[in-house]
């Protein structure tokens, strides 16, 4: 508690602990959702619709999070949903930075008519409502998981763009640039090198926060009904069909939500506070 | 015997702006082993002369006008490319800031060897030699653990012992050093001035010395030239410029530095007089330039 370095990272450490578990936690399920989910996420069983969860009267403890209206099992709904939650947030998080990071380091390290062409259009792109632009977009490209990664990586690439490209711009003015271009170093060689490391906690905490963008998105697009075929369980669907029989069953609505909020919240800590501890000076 | 460095009427503008002279029609030479020094206040454009000359101008500023002869080569009439190529095997650069000027996410090793295995071809065994031959040169106690640090895990005499130490590494002919001990603490510069006089005696360089500090330029130079306002108000060997300046501007700064023996009258501003009569001779010079352009 004596010296600011000190606190500062205990507080970086617990919340890089409790995101990372959750994370953690998430992935697995979503990964072996076939072998741990009790039921089958599809199965209806109208006899069993809306039962409660598990602490509450009435509960059937082989639904521990409760049945929707169609009796489908909302615990095994979640974790199938992490699946396609998780494998959005990854390619379509991955995929951004790559394609954003790439035209800002070009703009920031480049300058000149590299950089005004990449910032015009970064500003123009900027324009568009988000959403809309990607509810347009699923139009053309039609529905699937393909399309709504490529959709992600359309829109938010200009958040990476932007962040890197003034990093790139901050690192190309530091001394150690200048001596490497004094040293007679090739241009490109300078970028990945020299400049590239400097920005790449940047990059990874704007990853994390653009995987759990990912996941917003996605579960805003299911929730319109434009994600995938209607029945595959996403959280976003699952709020959808929740929000309709709010009164009669909470449940369907709340799990759903508490999960995908818990996510997207962990991603963006999980980010933070990987950047700081990888960044040289804090370390 | 013609110089080894040759700036000739170098003017250098903000871009876009040509009337607005960052620097002003400069002109010196230095013979190879010859330590000039560039002296004058913050914004007098010392920095930006060493910049010019390395290639490393910021982007909002460009040369104009003028010529820089480097070992026989006219650097302005080169093509990019083959002025990178003959800057990066000739010359080397000393910065300002150690703080910055190794880049933080590397280690040591790499940031000297760099260069002399991508661009000078050298096997990485001989460059890890000559790496630690150097860092022992510049009195680096543990040459192999300091090899292996992140700049961060340095002091700041240090990083500038390796800044120093990286610079002589290709044995350059021309080095400019951009006010090197203006970050460090007055026992540490002491030391690194030593240190720098050292290695640019025993390999003969030729040294463009940047600094506000005429008291350094006393230790380690031959020759000054004074700037202001991106003007060379003076040129003139060391000793006779201390032995009386024959510029007002000159003897005001001269007289501004403070005396560690006097601390009570030391503090003189330079004579707004001064100012004014230098003022003036830099727009007259720029009203000569518009009409000369």
């Amino acid at each position: 508690m004596l010296d600011g370095r000190g606190t500062l990272k205990r507080r970086a450490g617990a919340r890089l602990w409790l995101s990372g578990i959750w994370l953690g936690v998430m992935a697995l399920l979503a990964l072996f959702a076939p072998l741990v989910s009790p039921h089958d996420p599809l199965t209806q069983d109208l006899f069993a619709g809306r039962l409660p969860p598990f602490w509450v009267e009435g509960a059937d403890p082989a639904y521990l999070l409760g049945t929707d209206s169609l009796g489908r099992d909302v615990l095994s709904r979640i974790i199938h949903g992490a699946r396609i939650a998780f494998s959005v947030a990854l390619v379509a998080g991955i995929a951004t930075a790559l394609v954003g990071s790439l035209l800002g380091l070009l703009a920031g390290y480049m300058r000149g008519w590299v950089d005004v062409v990449i910032s015009r259009l970064v500003d123009i792109w900027m324009a568009f409502p988000p959403v809309l632009f990607a509810i347009l977009l699923i139009a053309v490209l039609g529905t699937g998981l393909t399309s709504i990664i490529i959709a992600i990586v359309v829109i938010d690439w200009t958040r990476f763009c932007r962040v890197v490209r003034a990093e790139a711009m901050n690192q190309s003015a530091m001394d150690y640039v200048s001596s490497a271009v004094v040293a007679g170093r090739p241009r490109m060689d300078i970028l990945w090198r020299e400049i590239l490391p400097n920005v790449l906690p940047t990059i990874v905490a704007l990853l994390t926060l653009e995987m759990g963008i990912a996941v917003i998105v996605e579960a805003i697009l299911s929730f319109v009904n434009l994600s995938i075929s209607s029945d595959a369980p996403t959280w976003g669907g699952m709020i959808a069909e929740g929000r309709t029989s709010i009164y009669q069953a909470w449940w369907v609505l709340a799990f759903p939500l508490g999960v995908l909020f818990l996510t997207v919240l962990s991603f963006s800590q999980f980010g933070e506070g990987l950047k700081d501890r990888f960044d040289p000076v804090l370390r | 015997m013609s110089a080894f460095l040759t700036v000739d009427n170098l003017s250098a503008s903000i871009r876009g702006n040509i009337r607005q002279r960052v620097l002003r029609s400069v002109s010196f030479s230095i013979d190879t082993g010859e330590v000039l020094g560039l002296v004058g206040e913050s914004g007098a454009g010392k920095s930006m002369i060493g910049k010019a000359i390395l290639g490393i101008l910021p982007s909002a500023v460009e040369v104009v006008e003028g010529e820089i002869q480097l070992d026989g080569h006219n650097l302005m009439a080169m093509k990019q490319a083959d002025r990178r190529r003959l800057i990066g095997a000739t010359a080397a650069l000393i910065p300002q800031d150690p703080l910055t000027a190794l880049n933080p996410s590397r280690r040591i090793e790499p940031q000297i060897t760099n260069r002399l295995v991508d661009i000078l071809g050298w096997s990485k065994r001989d460059a890890r030699l000559r790496a630690l031959e150097l860092l022992d040169e510049v009195h680096i106690d543990n040459p192999e653990r300091v090899m292996g640090s992140y700049p961060h895990e340095l002091s700041g005499g240090m990083r500038q012992r390796v800044l120093i130490a990286s610079a002589f590494a290709a044995n350059p002919k021309l080095v400019v050093a951009d006010e090197p001990t203006t970050a460090l603490d007055v026992t540490v510069q002491k030391q690194i001035l030593r240190l720098i006089r050292e290695l640019q005696t025993r390999h003969e360089t030729a040294m463009v010395f940047v600094t506000h500090d005429l008291g350094v330029v006393s230790k380690v130079c031959q020759r000054l030239s004074v700037l202001y306002g991106g003007m060379v108000v003076e040129s003139s060997d060391v000793p006779a410029f201390f032995g009386g300046p024959g510029h007002a501007y000159s003897r005001a700064l001269l007289a501004a530095t403070p005396k560690y023996t006097d601390p009570e009258a030391s503090l003189l501003p330079v004579d707004e007089a001064v100012i004014a009569q230098v003022s003036g001779e830099v727009l007259a010079a720029d009203e000569g330039w518009r009409h000369g352009a």
